[in-house]
């Protein structure tokens, strides 16, 4: 096929980046790259059940060192883009990383990582042959994916990619509860990304690129005549990421399939999957179309209230400790939604430091409710009891998982409520703040009731007053430093990023900044010149 | 002829949202199927219908010598089709197996999850 160009007359330079990448900037792909050979490698071993778990750690042990050297450079270098192919943007597909997708990234990371740890006691043998570790890396592959995209469409497919690793964790064990609860989460899930598909194609109608920095850039000069278009996909994409965060009317999937798979499972999910969400939502409205942002923000706020009381309100009915923490997830949600309702600066980060709060704790509060069913043989609150007595350590991290959840110092969940209830009040929006207030008094009732039932009370329903039973103990040893290890880090974690808020004040900071600055973004896909 | 497409679509856009409000789960998941086509027919449909040439160059030129048609939402399309096919298939057999185990495929009834007379929490201490 060789045509009668030859190679020395065509320009390369005019459509492609022939400069070699600099060594650090792999780096931006690095966290994809080792999830996707992390999965194949799982699912090649997936027979040999007892060395599989030990490279599944290796691959998510990598994959925290990779996330930890690449928001270690974002900060040193700011923004980092690398284009598939080395084709100048728009026509490559950019990864683009800044301070909010390498933060949340790395923490998404060590929560995997923690959940690969707890993982290899609570999967048994069958789980493991059935895939819990190709998919938990995968998903990984799915959630990093997305974080570190700089492209509309490319996140769409990180979001399937995810949302099909998530289909293979959530029917592992095959109960009858599992297959009700995955047909409602996938049938929705579906939905949701579907609405997100069509407002990538009305995005692509209406601008002619799909690169996230190119319509950033694009998005000021367009006339007035395209306004009415924009708001119709920024209701799209509000309604579709709303879906996949599980915001108030379109969040009924998430109470009905997050307690049933493995403990761990729901662990994993609880943590990470609706923070994606959330993720997308700050990055599309904040980034891409604050103007449409500016608009909904009313409706953002009423979302963001009702998410929150409903949440907390559900999490208060349920009498499963699971049920009671994945309705917390859903009024998490709601205070982030809030910053995203207010907007400013101080908003922004707040809700991305509720995102890394909301990620960390719940996905240690699942991970205690499953050493509670080891311990007390049961999730119900009725039947738990006497677990103070049977292991008081546990008790004291129970307690400050609840404190941290329910937004009281000196724990994670302190700083990012302050900040949001600062930002909702200089913004004017009260009612904002109230409800935030308000959830965050729930919480503690609803956790507070949790603890009281499950750790201090003697026994379970029935056990006279002033009287100890112990507790039942289970048939496998607790004493596994395997369920240990990673419930402790992540309480650590929260502990940290409690008394030391500096660090998580500087980070959220300079990821709120480079979303509502989109210069620095926008510079590091397109270079200086436009 | 966009006009027409865009309301073909519409059609299928109002045909699969009456689907998945039927509380059949295969009716539900055939509105799905028929929601994701009509997905893909508006990313077509944002690339601009032409009836131009294939986006093919000719031998010995650099750039095409015509307007040719958009390949790009035929790519997009394309990655669409394979994921929601894919997707799609992997429902048909998750719904099978909860038919299966529970009995039912009224979404009214399938409240194993949630159950309906599910006790309330602890009243007093």
């Amino acid at each position: 096929m060789a045509g009668p160009i030859s190679s020395a007359k065509v320009d390369y330079s005019a459509a492609m980046n022939l400069a070699p990448v600099a060594a650090g900037d792999w780096l931006v792909v690095a966290p994809v790259l080792i999830s996707l050979v992390g999965g194949a490698v799982c699912l090649m071993t997936r027979k040999n059940t007892q060395a599989q778990p030990k490279l599944a750690m290796i691959f998510l042990a990598l994959l925290v060192a990779a996330n930890l050297g690449l928001l270690v450079r974002v900060l040193d270098k700011g923004v980092i883009t690398m284009v598939m192919g080395g084709w100048l943007p728009p026509f490559g597909i950019a990864f683009t990383a800044d301070a909010l997708g390498a933060t949340l990234s790395l923490v998404a990371s060590i929560v995997a990582f923690c959940a690969g740890l707890y993982g290899a006691v609570t999967v048994d043998g069958t789980g493991r042959r059935y895939g819990y570790y190709p998919f938990l890396v995968l998903l990984m592959a799915g959630v990093c994916g997305a974080f570190l995209t700089g492209d509309i469409f490319n996140l769409y497919v990180w979001f399937e990619v995810l949302l099909i690793a998530s289909f293979g964790l959530i029917i592992l064990g095959n109960d009858r509860p599992q297959l009700d609860g995955a047909v409602k989460y996938g049938v929705l899930n579906l939905i949701g990304t579907n609405l997100f598909l069509i407002g990538t194609g009305m995005i692509y109608g209406v601008f002619g690129t799909l690169n996230m920095a190119d319509i950033a850039a694009k998005i000021s000069e367009l006339d007035n005549a395209a306004s009415g278009t924009l708001l119709t996909i920024g209701v799209l994409y509000f309604l579709a990421f709303a879906m996949k965060a599980a915001a108030f009317p379109v969040n009924f999937w998430l109470p009905a399939s997050y307690h049933t798979p493995n403990i761990v499972v729901s662990a994993v999910f609880a943590g990470l999957l609706t923070k994606v969400g959330v993720y997308a939502l700050i990055r599309i409205f904040v980034l891409i179309m604050p103007e449409s942002r500016d608009y909904m923000a009313d409706l953002i706020a009423v979302v963001a209230i009702a998410t929150m009381i409903t949440g907390v309100l559900g999490a208060l009915a349920q009498t499963e400790v699971r049920r009671v923490f994945g309705y917390l997830v859903i009024a998490g949600i709601g205070s982030m939604l809030a910053g995203l309702a207010v907007g400013s600066n101080l908003a922004i980060s707040g809700a991305i430091f509720y995102a890394v709060h909301s990620i960390l704790v719940m996905t240690a509060l699942y991970m205690a409710a499953g050493v509670m069913h080891r311990m007390g043989g049961s999730y119900d609150m009725r039947e738990l009891g006497g677990l103070y007595g049977a292991n008081p350590a546990f008790a004291g991290v129970f307690l400050i998982l609840a404190f941290a959840v329910s937004g009281l110092p000196p724990f994670s969940g302190f700083w990012p409520k302050v900040m949001l209830v600062d930002a909702a009040m200089s913004d004017g929006r009260g009612w904002l703040a109230f409800a935030i207030l308000l959830s965050g008094f729930l919480t503690t009732l609803a956790v507070g009731r949790v603890w009281i039932y499950a750790f201090w009370r003697g026994g379970p329903e029935g056990t006279p007053d002033g009287t100890a039973v112990a507790a039942s103990g289970g048939t496998i040893s607790i004493g596994s430093s395997a369920l240990w290890l990673p419930i402790g880090i992540l309480t650590a974690m929260i502990v940290y990023f409690g008394l030391q808020p500096e660090v998580m004040f500087d980070l959220s900071a300079r990821g709120a900044l480079g979303v509502i600055e989109p210069l620095g973004y926008v510079r590091s896909v397109f270079g200086d010149a436009p | 002829m966009e006009t027409g497409l865009a309301i073909v679509i519409g059609l299928f856009f109002a045909v699969s949202v009456y689907l998945m409000l039927s509380k059949q789960l295969v009716r539900m998941l055939l509105g799905i199927a028929i929601l994701g086509n009509s997905v893909n027919m508006s990313i077509f449909l944002n690339g601009r219908l032409t009836r131009e040439v294939p986006p093919v160059i000719p031998q010995g030129l650099l750039v095409p010598t015509e307007v040719t048609a958009n390949p790009l939402p035929q790519a997009l399309v394309l990655t669409a089709i394979v994921i929601s096919f894919s997707f799609f298939a992997f429902l048909l057999v998750l719904a099978f197996r909860a038919y299966q185990e529970v009995g039912t495929d009224d979404v009214n009834e399938m409240r194993v999850a949630e159950p309906e007379n599910d006790p309330l929490p602890p009243q007093g201490y």
